[in-house]
């Protein structure tokens, strides 16, 4: 005896398999969206700027003539920007969540504090642009500098790393925890030796997936009015800069379609600045990603 | 004294040391204290936020009344004579971008969102899932750059009497810029549908199509509602495409083919110009930034509401 009747069954539900086939199809169309979206975009860019992409490029500064124009100053302010985001946000960023998982309360400060973080990282970037603008750079007068915008970058970014590090400092098992303690260790020993040392690989991967929005992110400098043509490097962090979305930013506004080829070859810097931080966080994820 | 008695106050006399260790103490009650302030740190920025928004903002309105802001229809700062200040057409600007980014990012979003969580197999999610996180770490600068120079290019063919800046090809490249996020929300939301209602529904005989729209969708939609707002506010402030590939014209009229300037992008206009310290314009981009946080705040409060509210629990 057959369970099913395949011929009744078809017959009887024809319509309603065909309409699933069809659906299906229509569903991966849309999903091959996105990726022919990110192979047209990284396409048209390769494309365009490959041709301007070589040594001459990275090692020049900005000029008003398109085959003399180059990226150094940009590579290099933008390296400066991450040597303030980068400590500032993670020092910040990790001391909080340490102070939201292992030390707040349930009260009313507390629950106000993650609910804040919860909306902080959802302004808009343009706002802690005009946060930053007023602040750092009149407020307290450190001017359009380094120190200005990496305070702003790393407020910008402060949310994501609090997250990603309280997750990976949940997932710390309790009886390590409690494994220390049994041991004598006091609260702040064993968060420095079990829980930190435990949750470093997922608080890196949060950090560095975070740092590389900040190396993208242009809206916040172009508020606190980061200029564009600089023709020297800076060499404090009370001195002006320029940063490599601002640079691509001001060679896609101009209208000789020259520059067009030539930010397309700072987008291609930029991306490969990107994709290699990016990958080191999966590289990170992976080979440290324990299962308890 | 017994071996015994001799260990037990040995033992006793290590924790009474430990007690008694100065330095130990003093750490133990002064770190919590400096991973609160680090924690406030969050707080005073959105506090720093919003007050120098309102402040500003006040200032403005010293100078330009309320009721013209409001409720005014043309937006023309740099005119030197007498310059207006209605922020409606900048609004409408915003808003005809987002509704572009969100007629492509909620279709293809979910579309892609239910692909994933129901029909495929490991080995494609395990592709698609990180071009996702590709697509959604491209530089907003970068899709802005594609925006202005190959899809208004593209657009023109298709649609002759297109602006170079127009409403049409930022908010598509704003919607491809969010559609990772609608997607990947989504998916979470109908993922966490448990297996056992799916198999239910298939156990009477349905396909898998009626058990992804009948079944799961419903089960998932607040979820996946939160995922669209939060899109929505997303797309309101997204800055750097719409101020490279919408252009700076507000106008008050429903077209999509001019250009048009969003909120966003008046800000930018303002602060690469130059604009004094302490003019009128100066303080406008505070008014407009603030209507701008009221908009995004709004969504972002919306988005948890929703979530919260409507979560079904299994």
């Amino acid at each position: 005896m057959r369970y099913i009747q395949e011929d009744v069954v078809m017959k009887r539900m024809s319509k309603r398999l065909s309409a699933n086939k069809i659906w299906k199809l229509i569903f991966i169309l849309a999903t091959s969206f996105a990726l022919v979206s990110l192979a047209m975009l990284l396409g048209r860019i390769l494309s365009q700027g490959v041709s301007y992409f070589d040594m001459q490029f990275l090692t020049s500064f900005a000029s008003r003539i398109p085959e003399n124009a180059g990226i150094k100053a940009a590579l290099i302010g933008s390296l400066w920007l991450m040597s303030v985001v980068a400590p500032v946000s993670i020092i910040l960023g990790v001391s909080t969540a340490i102070y939201l998982e292992e030390y707040a309360k349930q009260n009313k400060l507390n629950d106000f504090i993650r609910m804040n973080i919860s909306n902080l990282a959802g302004v808009p970037s343009i706002v802690f642009g005009l946060l930053g603008l007023t602040i750092f750079v009149r407020l307290f007068g450190f001017d359009k500098s380094i120190l200005a915008a990496g305070l702003t970058m790393s407020l910008l970014i402060l949310p994501v790393i609090i997250v990603a590090s309280q997750e990976a400092i949940r997932a710390v098992p309790k009886e390590q925890r409690e494994a220390s303690y049994g041991m004598g260790a006091t609260k702040w020993q064993t968060i420095v030796r079990v829980v930190l040392p435990a949750a470093i690989p997922g608080i890196l991967t949060g950090s560095i997936l975070a740092l590389s929005r900040a190396i993208g992110e242009t809206a916040p400098l172009v508020v606190i009015g980061i200029p564009v043509i600089l023709q020297f490097l800076p060499t404090s962090y009370l001195d002006t800069f320029t940063a490599l979305p601002m640079q691509i930013f001001d060679w896609a506004k101009r209208p000789q379609e020259e520059f067009q080829y030539v930010a397309s070859a700072g987008i291609i810097v930029l991306m490969i600045v990107l994709l290699t931080m990016n990958s080191i966080a999966i590289f990170i994820r992976n080979k440290f990603q324990k299962r308890y | 004294m017994t071996l015994k008695q001799q260990e037990r106050q040995s033992v006793q006399h290590l924790i009474e040391q430990a007690r008694n260790r100065k330095g130990k103490k003093f750490i133990e009650k002064c770190v919590p204290v400096l991973l609160f302030l680090a924690a406030t740190i969050s707080v005073l920025t959105t506090f720093g936020i919003v007050f120098t928004l309102i402040f500003e903002t006040i200032e403005f309105f010293t100078r330009v009344s309320i009721t013209d802001y409001l409720f005014g229809k043309e937006w023309l700062p740099f005119s030197g004579k007498e310059p207006l200040y209605g922020i409606l057409p900048l609004i409408l600007g915003t808003l005809k971008v987002t509704a572009i980014a969100i007629v492509v990012a909620v279709p293809f979003g979910l579309g892609a969102a239910i692909y994933l969580s129901e029909y495929a197999s490991e080995g494609v999610r395990k592709v698609v899932k990180p071009i996702l996180e590709v697509l959604a770490g491209v530089p907003t600068i970068v899709y802005g750059f594609f925006a202005l120079s190959f899809i208004t290019p593209l657009l023109q063919v298709i649609i002759p009497n297109l602006k170079i800046f127009n409403a049409i090809s930022p908010g598509i490249v704003v919607g491809v810029m969010i559609l990772p996020m609608i997607t990947s929300m989504s998916e979470d939301a109908m993922s966490s549908v448990p297996r056992s209602i799916r198999e239910g529904a298939l156990g009477l005989g349905a396909t898998k199509f009626e058990v992804a729209v009948k079944v799961v969708l419903p089960a998932a939609l607040s979820g996946i509602v939160a995922s669209v707002v939060l899109g929505i506010s997303r797309a309101i402030g997204e800055t750097m495409i719409v101020s490279l590939a919408g252009g700076s014209t507000p106008k008050f009229d429903f077209g999509f083919t001019d250009s048009i300037q969003t909120m966003t992008a008046y800000i930018v206009q303002v602060t690469t110009g130059d604009a004094g310290y302490g003019t009128t314009i100066y303080y406008s981009i505070y008014a407009v930034g603030f209507t701008l946080f009221i908009f995004t705040l709004t969504m972002n409060l919306l988005a948890t509401y929703i979530s919260k509210r409507f979560r079904e629990e299994y």
